[in-house]
């Protein structure tokens, strides 16, 4: 056990000892008169200092180069999937659309649209879109599920999950609603353009990764990209 | 480094021994036949004088192992020759590799197998040695770990162990993606997103492992860099710092051998 005599003796010591700023008087050879920092002080602390200038010199570029793409905001793309006419109101119709251009197959989605139904799409959120676009790619991990016609639910093939008709979750390890797309019509063509994420009140944020859930808390937990701009 | 006594040398067999001097004959050193004998002995001496490398591989090879060393103290050099292969062969590899998501990956890889000689054979070492230094690794930790030889002063080793099994993990999670076909995309798909699920970071993480928000043109290369250039010298350089340590404290003896007392010491009989 220390005893507290020390500590105050200690502390007590350290007001004693004034030491002064001046190299001179604290004895030092070859002390100059006002001088404060030793030569050798002075030389190793330029040498450090100097190292680290040309280390972060590479340093940091490299690595604002490798987590810049975090901070790159990508345009967005609208892309026709077809006449007005080729979705029904009541059916899926899947259509296979280019998320990332430029890399063939890999950048290729499936998308589930069907024409808005007021008989259904009774939540306010969807009052004013034209097509529902539902994403294929499941909230679990992100596997690509598919519309089962006969069980009128999207089932995802890797760990079981279930959704309904309007892609909310009624089974499996999904932690939210599948993801939407916004749509839009331009003449007689349907658009579908950029992703967006739904909790289970169908309410929308900014798109999210899947497993990331959205609903209490975890829309704190789950930052949205600092670029995501909102429509 | 403290000087070293030299090992001796293994006495020669009588037969090539050079006869002693004839009383009257003249010893002639040299010849044309000692130089060339006498020629490596020279290379190695004038290395080892500038370097004094032999010394350190005495050090590094003839230690002193405890009573009782056995087979399951091979697992850790069984790891490291794993992981040998794969930077041999991975190196190989990466001549023919093109990491192009737009069919040029998998096209490259499918011409390695079908194609090229012994492709199919270097590719199946690399792949199919991934699972064996995994294996290995954990085979291994559980012998450090059951026979309790990650106890101090070994702590430092242990960590610098694990670190390495997860760098490993690093490995067989990226190299997964290289091949590009429909089971590597998916399962890079599924492992970034698990990624993802880590709270407040995780959504960085898998747009950093992903090179923004959707699986994109950079995504491959990305994780081709990280699987043949930063891992890898990690990799190396960690396995230095731990070769280096177990050199340095030497292994344990297995939990079942207990120390012998020194029959001096022991009280009946004094």
């Amino acid at each position: 056990m220390i005893r507290a005599s020390i500590l105050f003796d200690w502390v007590a010591d350290k007001h004693d000892k004034h030491k002064s700023k001046y190299t001179a008087d604290r004895l030092i050879p070859g002390a100059f008169e006002g001088e404060t920092v030793t030569r050798r002080r002075f030389m190793t602390g330029t040498a450090h200092t100097a190292g680290a200038i040309a280390a972060g010199a590479f340093t940091l570029p490299a690595l604002g180069f490798a987590i810049g793409p975090i901070f790159k905001s990508t345009p967005h793309r609208w892309e026709t999937v077809g006449e007005v006419g080729r979705f029904s109101a009541n059916n899926y119709t899947p259509v296979v659309m280019t998320l990332t251009p430029g890399i063939g197959e890999a950048g290729k989605t499936t998308v589930y649209i069907r024409k808005f139904n007021p008989a259904i799409d009774t939540d306010p959120y969807d009052r004013d879109t034209p097509f529902i676009a539902i994403s294929s790619r499941c909230a679990h991990v992100g596997c690509p599920v598919r519309w089962v016609d006969a069980a009128e639910r999207f089932i995802c093939p890797c760990h079981g999950g279930v959704y309904d008709l309007l892609g909310r979750r009624v089974g499996g390890p999904p932690v939210r609603p599948l993801d939407r797309f916004y749509t839009r019509v331009v003449g007689e063509d349907v658009q579908v353009g950029p992703r967006f994420s739904v909790n289970s009140e169908l309410r929308r944020f900014s798109p999210r990764d899947p497993g990331e859930p959205l609903d209490g808390i975890g829309q704190y937990l789950y930052p949205s990209r600092p670029t995501a701009r909102k429509l | 480094m403290p000087r070293l006594p030299k090992l001796p040398a293994p006495p020669l067999p009588s037969a090539l021994q050079a006869p002693p001097p004839r009383p009257g004959e003249e010893v002639t050193k040299g010849g044309p036949l000692e130089d060339a004998k006498q020629a490596g002995v020279t290379v190695v001496d004038w290395i080892d004088e500038r370097t004094s490398l032999s010394g350190v591989g005495r050090w590094l090879l003839f230690r002193k192992v405890p009573k009782g060393t056995n087979w399951f103290y091979t697992l850790g050099s069984a790891t490291l020759f794993a992981f040998l292969s794969q930077a041999v062969t991975g190196v190989f590899l990466a001549m023919y590799y093109r990491p192009d998501p737009a069919g040029g990956a998998y096209e490259s890889i499918r011409h390695v197998t079908n194609d090229v000689f012994l492709g199919q054979f270097v590719r199946g070492m690399h792949k199919w040695g991934s699972s064996v230094m995994v294996v290995l690794i954990f085979l291994h930790m559980g012998r450090v770990f059951f026979f309790g030889a990650y106890k101090y002063p070994r702590e430092l080793n242990w960590v610098i162990g694990a670190v390495l099994l997860v760098l490993t993990l690093v490995m067989a999670f990226t190299g997964y993606l290289l091949p590009f076909d429909q089971r590597a995309y998916w399962a890079t798909i599924v492992g970034v997103n698990i990624n993802g699920t880590g709270p407040l970071l995780g959504p960085y993480l898998s747009d950093f492992l992903r090179g923004g928000g959707e699986f994109g043109a950079t995504t491959l290369s990305r994780f081709y860099s990280i699987h043949m250039l930063i891992v890898p010298g990690l990799i190396v350089a960690l396995i230095g710092a731990h070769l280096y340590l177990v050199t340095k404290l030497g292994t344990t003896a297995p939990p079942w051998l207990k120390a012998k007392e020194r029959s001096e010491l022991l009280e009946t009989e004094v």
